[in-house]
């Protein structure tokens, strides 16, 4: 036992680049699976949530007017970030998912080779989702995928950081900016990761992390006109069909829960991007 | 004459001697029946409408009004003929029975283009030259990928959903039914159509063709009747996928009502489309594009281009030659084959318009219309185009749907873009330079999921079509096409 008085931290959200607390001014004990404490999260509010959406949407022009190869080389920082603590992370997965330390760091390590993987993906999307088009006239004609803007990320309750990096990076890779709700119970690894992402050259606003009662922020979440997609990862059957209803008001697209996780799935990918069809005419 | 001093066309003058196609090779009946299990078939309830030419207001058929029970009986149709035969039909079958799909629509394009043209009210020149060659075109497309799904990209096997609803609009009937029926069925789905209220003969003629290429019974089934039948196939549980094409507030209400089952979704909506004009634009070229890009069809298009963007410098020089050319265009009987513009397709459709027109001048706008004379009997509205509009106008905001178009003005490229993408929608949008690098740069900053540079209003089925925002998702065309009838 040590005698000096461990410093807490109180965990924070990430919104357009800085970390403050709630603009309500409240935060909520965080327990660990074994029901210990583990730490102080803000208790983000809608008005959190909108100022985050005004973040991301002026960062998302931005991120995606950087070249592919750009967005790419950041991406991957943050998996080098990410490696670099990985001790930390390996600690909260562990105690917030109640695992042995074996699991969480193969949960970890899992996290961040995904966090390459989609590095990778970056400038190789328009390849394979995009085409030229053999139309019958004179014309040039070609199809690219291009972000579909804002997405709200309701991110899984239970895997806190795997299921968060997944749900995340994937339409960040593709272009789109991100305003996520961490998990309800286990938000830490998920604070740690925007931590991570100040260090990695991600513009502000790319990335949004609102922390609080998913009951309280999910509805504001759909609903805002201004988020073009949602992700419902962690959403539970009920909440789902709740946040799809009111998603419906502007015509979200709408990721529901319950697809396995593939490994080599660009199910995400492909989820949040829009096909844009370019004509142009061919003559001397 | 100087360029800004245009002289007056005498063209508006010239007459051309009538040449219209005959209402005789329609071969109409006088009544159809609801196609289910492979037969036409009287509606349960015995409710029938008819189904008017807007051009005459004559009544061309009767038509069944579709119940509940009518499209449950089709989407029951629809499921056993997925489990017992569409579902283990191979690939290549399903390419054979869809190519012959086309070829019987090429046989029988004249007649389906004077079936069109007369529920519709739009020229014969589109029917015969447009509609009906793009509908067979998507057939022949889709057909092809019927034993190719594995090369599409997505995945080894890619599965299809099982028993789609359909629901399609009244613009481009047999078009739409195209679109909507060859991916599916390549895709290995089954389906149940639901044509428009207002148009639905083409696709009662196309359930014929079906018949005639030996389709099994129950892989396709067409139920007509109004927004109730629609209604109905959107809540039917032995539905697993929607696909929709109509007004964003109808599709909204589909997706609320969607959204608590497991249904799969895709909607085609409404669209503003932004028409941007550069001061280098090749002019004459132009003006046709925007005289197309907003007139085609009676404007009745989604992806039209009714906002026109002109850089401030050509501004006047552009809306002069545009008022001309409007003066020019030829109104009247859809059956001429020299007729630019036909009919409105419906009274209400007419009072819409009519009823933004009247906000447009409310507003402050500076309206010129086409002198044209209309004809007495049937629903019309001369050609259209407002000055002095802008971003707030309704007529900028709002989906109008008909011939009408508003100009708008801008100084930079990035004001072009601002103002482009200042709307909830994002169907399609139109760039007009000479400019590669300038044309490449716009496009790239339009939220739309078309963009046609130095031309507008093209389609093919290769090219996948569809929108942003709230003018939908999903597409049709293209490999990107067959997602929408993927289980992926």
């Amino acid at each position: 036992m040590s005698d000096r008085l461990e410093v807490r931290k109180t965990y924070k959200l990430l919104i357009n680049g800085a970390f403050p607390r709630s603009e309500s001014g409240r935060s909520y004990e965080v327990m660990s699976a074994k029901g210990e404490f583990l730490a102080n999260a803000a208790q983000g509010s809608r008005k959190d949530v909108r100022d985050a959406v005004v973040g991301a949407r002026a960062a998302q022009s931005k991120w995606w007017s950087a070249s592919a190869y750009n967005r790419g080389q950041v991406i991957y920082r943050l998996a080098e970030m990410a490696e670099s603590r990985s001790d930390e992370l390996v600690e909260f997965v562990k105690l917030s998912e109640g695992v042995k330390s074996d699991v969480a760091k193969a949960t970890v390590a899992k996290s961040i080779d995904r966090i390459v993987w989609y590095a990778g993906w970056t400038d190789k999307i328009s390849q394979v989702l995009g085409g030229s088009n053999p139309v019958a006239g004179p014309f040039y004609n070609f199809s690219v995928p291009k972000p579909t803007g804002v997405i709200g990320v309701i991110a899984p309750q239970d895997s806190s950081l795997e299921g968060f990096v997944e749900c995340v990076i994937a339409p960040i890779a593709a272009g789109n900016s991100v305003i996520a709700l961490a998990s309800e119970k286990r938000p830490v690894p998920a604070v740690l990761l925007g931590e991570m992402t100040e260090t990695s050259d991600f513009p502000a606003g790319v990335l949004n992390i609102v922390t609080g009662l998913t009951s309280e922020l999910a509805p504001g979440l759909s609903s805002h006109e201004d988020i073009d997609g949602l992700d419902l990862e962690g959403a539970d059957e009920a909440l789902a069909d709740e946040l799809a209803f009111l998603a419906a008001g502007s015509i979200k697209r709408v990721l529901r829960p319950g697809k396995k996780i593939q490994k080599n799935s660009i199910h995400r990918l492909r989820a949040f991007v829009e096909t844009s069809t370019v004509w142009h005419t061919i003559g001397q | 004459m100087t360029e800004n001093n245009l002289p007056n066309s005498k063209l508006g003058s010239l007459q051309y001697d009538p040449a219209p196609e005959s209402a005789a090779i329609a071969k109409l009946k006088s009544s159809y029946g609801l196609f289910i299990n492979g037969k036409f078939t009287d509606p349960s309830k015995h409710e029938q409408f008819e189904t008017i030419n807007p051009a005459t207001e004559n009544q061309l058929a009767t038509i069944s009004q579709g119940s509940a029970s009518d499209v449950d009986k089709a989407v029951k149709a629809a499921r056993k003929a997925y489990d017992n035969v569409w579902s283990k039909t191979t690939g290549a079958e399903r390419a054979k029975y869809l190519y012959r799909i086309a070829r019987i629509i090429q046989e029988r394009s004249r007649e389906l283009a004077v079936v069109e043209t007369l529920d519709n009210g739009k020229p014969i020149r589109e029917s015969r030259d447009v509609d009906i060659p793009l509908a067979a075109a998507h057939f022949f497309y889709y057909a092809g990928w019927a034993d190719k799904l594995e090369h599409a990209g997505f995945g080894n096997s890619p599965k299809p959903i099982g028993v789609a609803g359909q629901i399609i609009p009244w613009n481009f009937p047999l078009m739409m039914a195209a679109w909507k029926l060859a991916p599916a069925l390549a895709a290995g789905n089954t389906c149940v159509l639901k044509p428009a209220e207002t148009t639905p003969l083409s696709a009662l003629i196309l359930a014929e063709i079906i018949q005639q290429a030996g389709l099994p019974d129950g892989v396709v089934n067409i139920v007509t009747g109004d927004g109730a039948t629609g209604s109905a196939l959107v809540d039917h549980p032995g539905v697993d996928k929607i696909a929709f094409t109509g007004s964003t507030g109808v599709g909204r209400l589909i997706q609320q009502r969607v959204a608590t089952s497991h249904k799969r979704l895709t909607l085609e909506l409404g669209g503003k489309g932004a028409n941007i004009v550069y001061e280098d634009a090749p002019i004459d070229e132009m003006i046709e594009g925007i005289i197309d890009g907003i007139f085609f069809n009676q404007g009745h298009v989604c992806c039209a281009g009714s906002r026109l963007l002109v850089q401030e410098s050509i501004a006047d020089d552009v809306l002069r030659r545009l008022v001309r050319r409007v003066e020019q265009l030829r109104v009247g009987d859809p059956m001429d084959k020299n007729t630019d513009i036909g009919a409105i397709n419906s009274l209400e459709q007419l009072k819409r318009i009519n009823e933004l027109v009247a906000y447009g001048e409310q507003e402050g706008a500076t309206r010129y219309t086409s002198s044209c004379e209309l004809p007495k009997k049937g629903f019309w509205f001369a050609p259209t185009v407002f000055a002095d509009v802008s971003q707030s106008h309704r007529i900028a905001r709002e989906e109008i749907f008909g011939p009408v178009l508003s100009v708008l003005t801008f100084r930079t490229p990035e004001e072009a873009i601002t103002k482009a993408n200042n709307t909830n929608y994002g169907l399609a949008c139109g760039v007009w330079s000479e400019k590669g690098s300038r044309t490449l740069w716009t496009a790239e900053r339009l939220r739309a999921g078309v963009v046609w540079a130095n031309t507008y209003n093209k389609f093919d089925p290769t090219s996948p079509f569809g929108g942003t925002r709230e003018s939908g998702f999903g597409r049709e065309g293209g490999k990107h096409g067959l997602e929408a009838y993927l289980n992926v």
